[in-house]
């Protein structure tokens, strides 16, 4: 028994298992790049690395195929911190090849908590737009506000999950239940065209649905395309049914109704997360090399206000200089509407700076341990010479 | 006597190289010499018309060297004169290579209708007659995504938007459909007057002279479709000249001209440059290029350097010289291996030298041109690949003195300059950078640590398979060599493994800058990880025991797959932030590559005892 635990050891901290593991891990980036021409990469990242075991369907059914990044890099990082208790020796002409490990070590744990922190989020501003919370690219949320006090407005906001999953949500706040009837999770709607009687009529009964068609499209992986949801929404207050209603981010306003002696909005979009500041964009600027299209700069020009006054500055967000503030980073994305919309990246990633020290310590080991080593053959060169 | 072999060589050889540089010679009594050192402003950079004339040749026809239809062959200056200034003779030139049958059918054409070695050159009048049919096909085409378009429809798509440049050429000083435009230009002082004065009695309800009134009318529309077609901008800024944002096109040029009553300086002298050239007055054409070259040396000091050695450079092809010596150095290197070892061998690492000086100069060149950092783009990444790989060569070569250096830098110079060469098909190679390229920190960094990563891990490879190919088909891998090759194949792929490493990390620190991640699995971030993780996979091996020399090789050899995938091969998926180059015939190019290495490792993987080197009766 003590033999097999100290074989099984001796194999986890074996350099043998390390060849192995890198040869997986060059399997695995190869297999996944290949596979993010048709999938793109957020899914490709889920399905290849952030998992322990990477499925594929073979022939319908969804088969176990290959160990996953969290394997991979978790087994390379129990052989790596085994080698350094087990196996290295402490030697000052290794001590390069110690730090380079020791900041290898560093980076994958890095990566780990990046992977599990990051969160990313986008901010997109219209000229003269100020917005104080940013929406995920993703994730949607079925916001129903209550909008009677002029004063403040009071949100209930419903994930996706229970909406997929076609529930009746009871909330305390909302005075009729919510019951989902259909949810798409990518759609596109149209106008009813005056044709009638040649399309199905909608369930729709209030708001702008009766004259919306809401068609189901296939998802999309494409990175510079998103899936737009649709959903149809009934509600049912004390004395039945107050209609059922369209909503999808597709529509541009909030649709509003009175319900229990007060008046609401509803509205599908994607979910937001509000931040203590706001940002107006003042200015977006696409810069173009004379007589060309090629873009030379993209940047946006910003004012950042918080409520209670401690900041109120102009800020410049461009390519390569991103606006660090309040733990959360800002980079420009992209824009719309002819240069006058703004599209920033928001990302929150507590973890950012590992990397950073990581690659200084590999890179010095790396240094330290090729020089010792150039330095070793130039002076045997010279005494056998 | 044969001592003197090395000098002589070197001697020959800078000859030649001394011979490339000098300043090109045009035939006629033509100052084109002077013509096409003229600035232009095309794709956000001044140039002279030199590179303007050569690049588009480049694109429409994959050469630049025109032939014209009685046999003769006319320098790029002379093919752009004519399609600015007589495009009715212009478009009877071979220059639109098509090679895709099915393209060719579209057209109604057939190979026998091509001209020049290979019937795959076609003139604007063949091609002019399917032109409609040619717009709906790539209009089909386009709406297909880039990466999964057939050869066909890429075909398609690159032939018109050959078609568009050479009409937007020809467009750039000619109005089209207006018969007499230069001399109406070269009489703007009476013509415009008289065109106002009729106008304005024609307003008044007058008698007037409707043939003055239509001439205005006639110059004014030119002006409108010259300024939104013109491909050049050649009309310098009256003022402010250094500023690039002020130059013009013949067109905005004529409409600022119409509405101040004066003729724009620089129109004037294009004008009468066409005239001059239409009308066969070679000395009136010298005198206003001369005249106006004397004004932008006089108006942009220093400036119009810049141009001139751009020219310069243009003519020189310094990578084409070095590309010719490098196939030099590996016949003399391997010959050195067979006989007369001392004087080849110093003979070949004297030519290494100065091919590797002159692309030194080369890239410095276009460095200065350009204001950048050496690596901008995929074609110079393939020079600079070269240029590490050959510095390293000279290194090993000066170590250990075997030849080996010597031929490893012949073969991998060679290559990479190939490869540069047919990446110069796509246009201009100092080409602007995009938004997010447009850092010189980031650029100096990492893309130029990545390189010479790449560099230093084909330099690995293919000091493997010199070892192969030595080891296996003949008989001179002695111990020694086998050592001292196992040796710099070790210090390569550490060296390699350093730089692929920082190389990655710079990126990671520059994705984080600016796209808000530090690693995010992009194709090409993936394939420079993969190249890291391949060299520390040799080093490891290599410490763990578990392969040897011929192990080593082989896992280098491989390198060779790893990089050259990373380095193209993920470029041809065409997703990712990373996709800026997108390239066809290179996908088969690369396979056959890849097939060939494997066949090398497939030799080097026979059992010891095959090899001759090996296989000698035991001592």
């Amino acid at each position: 028994m003590l033999t097999t635990l100290k074989d099984l050891r001796d194999l986890l901290v074996s350099l043998k298992l390390t060849v192995v593991l890198i040869v997986f891990s060059i399997i695995l980036v190869m297999a996944a790049t290949l596979d993010q021409v048709n999938l793109g990469v957020w899914v490709v990242q889920e399905k290849y690395f952030r998992t322990f075991v990477v499925f594929w369907k073979v022939g319908g059914v969804s088969l176990a195929v290959f160990p996953g990044g969290y394997s991979i890099g978790g087994l390379l990082l129990i052989n790596l911190l085994g080698a350094h208790i087990y196996r290295f020796k402490w030697e000052w002409r290794k001590v390069g090849i110690w730090f380079a490990h020791a900041g290898l070590i560093l980076l994958l744990i890095g990566e780990l908590l990046s992977g599990l922190m990051q969160q990313d989020f986008t901010l997109r501003l219209d000229q003269g737009q100020t917005k104080n919370y940013s929406e995920s690219f993703r994730n949607i949320e079925l916001a129903i506000t209550d909008t009677t006090d002029p004063k403040f407005d009071e949100v209930v906001a419903i994930p996706e999950r229970p909406l997929a999953r076609l529930e009746t949500i009871q909330h305390p706040k909302l005075p009729f239940r919510v019951v989902v009837k259909t949810f798409f999770p990518n759609s596109t709607l149209s106008m009813r065209g005056p044709m009638l009687g040649t399309e199905a009529p909608g369930i729709a009964t209030q708001g702008v649905g009766p004259q919306v068609i809401a068609t189901v499209k296939p998802l999309t992986y494409k990175e510079d395309e998103r899936n737009i949801p649709s959903a149809y929404i009934e509600l049912v207050g004390a004395e039945g049914s107050l209609g059922t209603w369209l909503v999808s981010p597709a529509l541009e306003e909030p649709q509003t109704f009175t319900a229990a002696g007060r008046t609401w909005k509803m509205d599908l979009r994607f979910a937001r997360h509000y931040r203590p500041f706001s940002l107006t964009l003042l200015k977006f600027s696409h810069d173009r090399y004379a007589g060309t299209d090629i873009p030379k700069n993209f940047s946006s020009r910003i004012r950042l206000t918080t409520p209670d006054g401690r900041d109120d500055r102009e800020v410049l967000i461009y390519m390569n200089n991103p606006l660090r503030y309040a733990g959360l980073t800002f980079y420009q994305a992209g824009f719309e509407n002819n240069d006058s919309t703004t599209v920033l990246q928001v990302v929150r990633n507590p973890s950012w700076l590992i990397p950073y020290i990581a690659c200084g310590v590999i890179t010095l080991g790396l240094l330290l341990q090729f020089g010792i080593h150039l330095a070793g053959f130039f002076t045997k060169r010279r005494a056998a010479a | 006597m044969k001592r003197f072999l090395p000098l002589a060589v070197l001697l020959l050889a800078a000859l030649a190289v001394v011979a490339s540089l000098l300043p090109p010679r045009y035939k006629g009594e033509y100052d084109l010499a002077a013509f096409s050192r003229l600035p232009t402003l095309v794709n956000g950079r001044i140039k002279p018309l030199d590179t303007v004339a050569r690049t588009s040749l480049l694109v429409l026809q994959g050469r630049q060297s025109v032939s014209t239809p009685e046999g003769r062959s006319a320098s790029p200056t002379e093919w752009l004169l004519d399609m600015l200034y007589k495009p009715e003779v212009a478009d009877t030139y071979a220059t639109f290579e098509i090679v895709h049958p099915d393209v060719l059918t579209l057209l109604n054409l057939t190979p026998d209708d091509g001209a020049g070695v290979g019937k795959k050159r076609f003139t604007y009048l063949q091609v002019s007659k399917g032109l409609a049919e040619l717009a709906r096909q790539s209009q089909l085409a386009e709406a297909v995504e880039p990466a999964v378009r057939t050869p066909f429809q890429r075909a398609v798509i690159q032939l018109r938007d050959s078609v568009i440049l050479y009409q937007r050429l020809q467009g750039s000083l000619l109005a089209p459909g207006v018969s007499n435009f230069l001399e109406q230009l070269a009489h703007f002082d009476t013509v415009v007057p008289a065109g106002l004065a009729a106008v304005s009695a024609k307003q008044a309800g007058q008698p007037h002279d409707a043939a003055a009134a239509k001439a205005l009318l006639e110059l004014s529309d030119a002006a409108a479709v010259l300024e939104s077609t013109g491909y050049l901008l050649p009309i310098p800024p009256v003022g402010d000249r250094g500023i690039a944002a002020g130059w013009r096109n013949a067109g905005g040029a004529l409409r600022t001209s119409l509405e101040s009553g004066q003729l724009n300086p620089g129109l004037a002298t294009y004008a009468g440059l066409g005239l001059a050239w239409r009308g066969y007055q070679p000395a009136a054409f010298n005198t206003l290029v001369h005249e106006y070259r004397a004004g932008l040396d006089r108006d942009l000091p220093g400036f119009m350097g810049r141009c001139d050695v751009e020219a310069r450079f243009n003519s020189a092809q310094p990578f084409y010289t070095a590309m010719l010596l490098y196939v030099v150095v590996f016949l003399l290197a391997v010959f050195s291996w067979l006989k007369w070892p001392d004087e080849l061998g110093r003979a070949a690492f004297a030519l290494v030298i100065l091919a590797w000086v002159l692309s030194t100069a080369g890239i410095g060149v276009r460095m200065w041109l350009e204001g950048r950092p050496p690596v901008t783009n995929l074609y110079s990444s393939a020079l600079f690949v070269g240029w590490v790989a050959v510095a390293l060569c000279i290194v090993l070569e000066r170590l250990y003195r075997n030849a080996i250096g010597s031929v490893t830098a012949g073969l991998v110079g060679f290559s990479t300059l190939l490869i540069a060469h047919h990446l110069a098909l796509g246009g201009d190679t100092l080409e602007m950078m995009r938004a997010v390229l447009d850092s010189n920190f980031w650029l100096a960094t990492h893309v130029v640590t990545v390189t010479v990563g790449y560099a230093a891990t084909f330099l690995a490879g293919f000091l493997a398979l010199l070892y192969v190919i030595r080891g296996v088909f003949t008989k001179s891998l002695d111990a020694p060599t086998a050592d001292a090759l196992a040796r710099m194949v070790y210090g390569i792929v550490c060296f390699a493994t350093l730089f692929s490493f920082v190389g990655t990390v710079l990126g990671g620190i520059w994705a984080d800058q600016s796209w808000g991640r530090f690693w995010g699995w992009d194709p090409k971030e993936n394939g420079a990880l993969i190249i890291v993780l391949w060299n520390a996979l040799i080093l490891h091996a290599r410490w763990g025991g578990m392969i040897r020399q011929r192990g080593l090789m082989n896992l280098a050899i491989m390198g060779n797959i790893v990089t050259s995938w990373s380095w193209f091969g993920v470029n041809m998926l065409g997703v990712g932030l990373h996709s800026y180059g997108f390239m066809d015939a290179a996908f088969w190019w690369l396979l056959a590559f890849v097939a060939s290495q494997v066949a090398f490792i497939l030799v080097g993987s026979l059992p010891l005892s095959k090899w001759r080197s090996f296989s000698a009766p035991a001592r």
